[in-house]
């Protein structure tokens, strides 16, 4: 198994011509995800690299090549459009790459695809991989491994930066999820950790959170609940100086100042183990496996 | 981006809300004039991005337009919070019958915008909520129907028995939502929402933050910004497309990706030393990016040693040397200089380096130990 995407994802990649999506687009079809199409809006017809078809609109591709998934590289300023667009296609996993989309936008897009049934990951995120199987996004798929370990992050390098530490010990992942740094995002650790412990293939569980938000403790909270395999977390920003993002109101919504030290007490009282540093993940794991 | 209380005033009063007369000035005289136009009576009040202004002195009640003057020559050029006062805003003193808040807020847990009031209002909102909770109550708005009237009405009788009132606010709450939209807000706040004695409400002091996103596509919000209000290396790193945060240790940090930027942070802290700045010189790698990150860094007399930690992804290893390798033929560093590379391209990152002397490392943990060991 794995999470979200495996051998029988069929992706549609929109932007799929320009800098990055066609970047991109090359690295995921060396890797052997089965990209069925690519949109650009006026260059239908074409072929990208002699092999995917490209389309006007998303829905065109998925009425010709049963497109599953889709992941977004356009610019930000049409990039909450494109979520829309895709939602609207019958998508039913939307990946977006994208940084820099207004807040308020997301807070419109959200209900949208969740009305049609599709799951969104990100905005601002590095995607997916399950290695050996497909990549979505742009994490280096030559750091990682298949096996049994899941990760889902909050970060793009630092994610890598773990990956990278995994492998390097032989401990192979079964898929790796950065959902993004944004306020507002489409799959949270909730939906992530929940997906992980009901994957035969994933036997622990790493989690890579950073200072902001309460998503960390609500994640501890569903894990002391609900999640049996072992959890190994880390979260960055420890030493980051307060207040420098968040305003005011956040945190009274929120009932908390997000802060590093009050989310690895919301770990530790879940039972997660937790990660002083990045290279502390080798040797938790190995102690909870 | 954080507007001045002149500048969301402004925005307010052109969305239609009731905001009391105001205006800004530069100059002790330009103070003076504008406190004649206002009958003698009137607030000075420093323009700067920081709170408890008033604390510091920021804040000063003039009975007299000669004395306004001399509250903006002592306002004008104070430093609060370390950032020096430029402009002050002078307004009419006005007659209180009550203070309220009444705020929004792009929430994360509901992902929607949350509206927040309180008939406690005219002192730090975080302070009713952690002692009077009950004094506060939220509204998370379905943002594809925007506020809608009798919820805007509800809120309005929780501030005020009076149906005029009530209504008042309740209009002014709607006109609120509609601005956080059209300016592209992440916060807007009316703290306090007063009513005055011959009952009018009135917004008399705003905050508005504007979501950094939003700026390209509001080239007239973009346009407030007050670059003198800014600390000028975070300036500098913003026009550059960095993202800069100063901070008070030795060790001068270049990252890419905030997450990893704020780990790299953190270990340098774990072995015993401490971070010059949080820099993150984003996804895609141009090597000007890392001249102009490390021409910021080494601006820094505090900074003992340099620590670059990079993981390519989009970021490519043979951009960021090149950049190291430009930026050190531009001006030579005058403090080592220790680099941790892999990644997308990282062979040819480090042969890059290996041909203009410098050497990489490939473990994060290892790098960290030694730049902390020479700062």
């Amino acid at each position: 198994m794995s999470i979200f995407i495996d051998q029988n994802t069929r992706l549609v990649i929109q932007g799929i011509t320009g800098r990055d999506g066609s970047f991109h687009a090359k690295q995921m079809l060396a890797y052997g995800t089965k990209v069925v199409a690519g949109v650009t809006p006026g260059k239908g017809g074409q072929q990208f690299e002699n092999t995917v078809p490209v389309f006007n609109t998303v829905a065109e591709a998925v009425r010709a090549t049963e497109a599953n998934t889709a992941v977004i590289y356009v610019p930000a300023s049409v990039a909450a459009s494109a979520i829309f667009e895709a939602a609207d296609a019958g998508i039913a996993l939307i990946v977006c790459i994208t940084e820099g989309i207004p807040v308020l936008d997301m807070t419109k897009v959200l209900p949208y695809v969740r009305e049609r049934g599709a799951r969104l990951v990100g905005p601002n995120c590095p995607g997916l991989i399950s290695p050996g199987k497909s990549k979505v996004g742009i994490i280096p798929g030559n750091i990682c491994q298949a096996g049994r370990i899941g990760i889902v992050s909050r970060s793009g390098t630092l994610t890598y930066e773990i990956i990278h530490q995994l492998t390097t010990h032989g401990l192979g992942q079964s898929t790796c999820v950065g959902i993004g740094g944004d306020p507002i995002i489409g799959t949270n650790f909730i939906h992530c950790l929940a997906a992980f412990e009901a994957d035969e293939e994933t036997d622990a569980i790493v989690m890579v959170g950073e200072i902001g938000g309460t998503d960390e403790q609500e994640a501890a909270k569903f894990v002391t609940e609900n999640v049996k395999k072992p959890v190994v977390g880390f979260i960055a920003g420890q030493t980051a100086p307060p207040g420098r993002r968040m305003g005011h109101a956040g945190a009274i919504i929120s009932g908390s100042s997000g802060t590093a030290a009050e989310k690895m007490a919301a770990f530790e009282q879940a039972g997660i183990a937790v990660m002083k540093r990045p290279a502390d993940v080798v040797p938790l794991l190995k102690e909870k496996l | 981006m954080n507007l001045h209380e002149y500048q969301a005033r402004d925005i307010l009063r052109r969305h239609g809300i009731p905001v009391p007369p105001g205006e800004v000035a530069s100059t002790p005289a330009e103070a003076r004039a504008l406190a004649e136009r206002f009958g003698g009576k009137v607030v000075v009040k420093a323009q700067v991005h920081a709170g408890g202004r008033g604390k510091a002195g920021g804040v000063k009640l003039a009975k007299t337009a000669a004395e306004a003057e001399a509250h903006a020559k002592a306002i004008i050029g104070m430093k609060i919070k370390g950032l020096t006062v430029q402009k002050v805003l002078i307004a009419p003193t006005a007659e209180i019958a009550s203070e309220s808040y009444v705020g929004i807020i792009v929430d994360r847990a509901s992902q929607r915008p949350v509206l927040m009031v309180s008939p406690a209002g005219g002192i730090d909102i975080e302070e009713v909520a952690a002692k009077t909770p009950e004094k506060i109550q939220r509204l998370p708005v379905d943002p594809r129907y925007g506020l809608l009237p009798h919820q805007a009405m509800s809120l309005g009788f929780f501030l005020y028995k009076d149906v005029k009132q009530a209504r008042a606010a309740a209009d002014i709450m709607q006109k609120l939502y509609a601005t956080m939209y059209d300016v592209g807000a992440s916060l807007v706040e009316i703290n306090p929402l007063v009513t005055t004695p011959d009952g009018t409400v009135q917004a008399l002091d705003a905050k508005l933050s504007v979501d950094d996103n939003e700026l390209e596509r509001r080239t007239d919000i973009a346009a407030l910004r007050d670059l003198s209000a800014e600390a000028p290396e975070e300036v500098a790193a913003r026009e550059a497309g960095l993202t800069f945060i100063k901070l008070d240790g030795f060790v001068g940090c270049c990252v890419n990706g905030a997450g990893l930027a704020m780990a790299t942070m953190d270990l340098v802290k774990y072995y015993g030393g401490d971070p010059a700045n949080f820099l993150d010189i984003g996804g895609s790698s141009n090597p000007q990016k890392v001249v102009a990150a490390l021409r910021i860094i080494t601006g820094d007399p505090n900074v003992k040693s340099i620590l670059f930690n990079i993981f390519g992804g989009i970021t490519r290893g043979d951009d960021v040397a090149n950049g190291i390798v430009q930026a050190t033929k531009e001006f030579p560093l005058k403090v080592p200089i220790v680099i941790r590379l892999t990644g997308t391209n990282e062979r040819e990152g480090i042969e890059i380096l290996k041909q203009a002397g410098f050497s990489a490392l490939g473990d994060m943990d290892e790098a960290v130990k030694k730049a902390v060991e020479l700062s």
